[in-house]
């Protein structure tokens, strides 16, 4: 690898402790921003002479620290300035010495932290995962612009606006009790799902973009599993997240049309994301302590190791989400639930399960998708149109309309029963 | 004599890697592999899953499982096995039937996630 990309992977990678380590410090992100943006144009200016330091995330501290905390004095802002033993001359400090300084114990609650903040209950969804692209991933606001299919300026003020929001809210820097560090948890947890979602479902981008945006929440959830270890819920995400990823490759043909599950070609499966993933969800379920990702990523797992469609376990996914329905009880769970019935059972009892979640989920594009295949699997041509139409007016993207679109060509060109919708 | 080569890199740096990186990565490794290969010098090739994949057993007459790596740094690694068994919970009993016979110290699982069982002759 050559210096600079093993640079920028040594940047990447330590972001979020430096960050992390830097608010606690000075309690403003800006002033942590700015003195890790400073910390690495010195890296790539002083590692390329004097090699690689063998802590970089220390390196990079140590040299942010202090060029905050000069810019603080020289600033002389009115803002309190850190605390005494932070200014103190440190000439002397190698860099040996201030890994073995850095409070371990601090580590794990700092990232925690820099994540928690993006999490904000006041920001919408997608302004959350821009500001954790921002702030924990490091990726350019033009990037996050591209993610989003908004323009540069837009995502610029979007972003400003969360900041300045975050800023006026009261985030506790103390290191958390055993409650509130749960409760964390389960906040960040639900935004990376979220930034998954972002790049799984084909909502814009082009797919590199997608890939990228799916890749992080990977790599933030891996992060967080390293830092909790024994989370069953963070296990679970992780290997959702891993199981859902390792099917990337086969869920859109080359007109990025959505390929249904059942159609798609299980060579392009990722097997080593898909064997990863099923390690994870068998350790954190052996736990006995399920939890929704817990139960959604042993629902993939049953899926990917089926070898072929017909191979797959209904059984055990009808099971599955019997057990997430009582968890997380909510009509879009029994959609899902009415696809296992469908095939164990037949359309006929899975539509009568579905019917009664109409009102509920009258703006649902998959409740429409659902019904409309199982009518057609009945031969209510009809009412499959009907329904179909539905959908296609609910469809948030092309693909989803285009994939419906496929279903009322084949309803018009044969009556043939055909197998399920489904999300792919 | 044979001879083990361990592989160490942080795991946030790895995991900071595109899978496009990381299969160029693993290309160049497979070069170096395949002429080893060719001259018969070349032994099991493991590849490991991350190390939140781990799972830990303490060493003792009643060993404690843990979820994550062996993290202590004053332990150096001894030796390893590579055992084929069907579920987790299995490779935990193999690992529990080892961790009563020795005295201290702990034996961490870690899934494979890619063996290439070549022998060297």
């Amino acid at each position: 690898m050559t210096d600079l990309a093993w640079i920028n992977t040594a940047l990447t990678s330590s972001r979020a402790q430096v960050l992390g380590a830097l608010l606690r410090y000075f309690r403003n992100l800006d002033t942590a921003e700015d003195a890790f943006q400073e910390a690495c144009l010195r890296a790539l200016k002083s590692w390329p002479l004097n090699g690689p330091p063998r802590d970089p995330a220390a390196w990079l501290i140590f040299v942010a620290r202090n060029f905050a905390v000069d810019e603080l004095r020289r600033r002389k802002k009115q803002e309190p300035l850190p605390p005494e033993d932070l200014v103190a001359d440190s000439d002397d400090d190698t860099q040996a010495a201030l890994a073995e300084r850095l409070d371990a114990s601090h580590y794990r609650d700092d990232i925690l932290r820099l994540l928690f903040i993006c999490c904000h209950p006041d920001l919408p969804v997608t302004q959350q995962i821009a500001l954790a692209l921002r702030i924990v991933s490091g990726l350019t606001v033009k990037e996050i612009a591209r993610a989003f299919l908004v323009t540069e300026s837009a995502m610029e003020q979007r972003i400003t606006r969360a900041k300045s929001r975050i800023a006026a809210a009261e985030v506790a820097f103390d290191a958390p009790g055993a409650v509130e560090r749960a409760a964390r948890l389960a906040a960040v947890a639900a935004m990376i799902y979220l930034l998954f979602n972002e790049g799984y479902s084909a909502s814009g981008g082009t797919v590199h973009v997608r890939v990228q945006l799916c890749e992080e929440a990977i790599r933030l959830a891996r992060m967080l599993l390293r830092l909790f270890p024994a989370e069953t819920e963070i296990m679970g995400l992780t290997a959702l997240l891993l199981l859902q990823h390792a099917r990337a490759a086969a869920r859109l043909d080359a007109e990025n049309n959505i390929v249904l599950l059942e159609d798609q070609d299980r060579r392009l499966w990722n097997r080593e994301l898909i064997a990863e993933g099923s390690a994870l969800v068998e350790k954190a379920l052996r736990h006995q302590h399920p939890g929704p990702y817990q139960v959604q990523a042993a629902i993939a797992a049953v899926h990917a190791q089926a070898a072929a469609p017909a191979d797959t376990d209904w059984a055990e996914i009808d099971r599955l989400y019997e057990i997430l329905e009582a968890l997380q009880p909510s009509p879009v769970v029994t959609l899902n639930r009415a696809v296992a019935i469908a095939k164990l059972r037949g359309p006929a009892q899975a539509l009568s399960m579905i019917e009664p979640l109409a009102a509920r989920l009258g703006g649902y594009f998959h409740f429409f998708g659902l019904k409309g295949a199982l009518l057609m699997q009945l031969g209510r041509a009809d009412e499959a149109r009907a329904a179909f139409d539905h959908a296609i007016a609910l469809a948030d993207t092309a693909a989803e309309a285009a994939h419906i679109r496929l279903h009322l060509d084949r309803l018009v060109q044969d009556s043939a029963p055909r197998d399920g919708m489904r999300a792919s | 004599m044979l001879y083990s080569i361990l592989c160490y890199e942080s795991e946030a740096a790895r995991a900071a890697r595109s899978q496009q990186e990381d299969d160029a990565l693993m290309s160049r490794l497979a070069v170096v592999q395949q002429r080893l290969a060719a001259q018969g010098r070349l032994g099991p090739v493991a590849r490991l899953m991350p190390t939140t994949a781990a799972t830990t057993v303490m060493a003792g007459t009643r060993p404690v499982v843990l979820d994550g790596p062996f993290a202590e740094t004053k332990e150096q690694l001894f030796g390893f096995y590579v055992v084929d068994c069907a579920t987790l919970e299995e490779a935990i009993e193999v690992a529990r039937e080892l961790a009563r016979e020795k005295p201290a110290g702990a034996l961490e699982i870690r899934p494979i996630a890619r063996f290439s069982p070549m022998s060297a002759t």
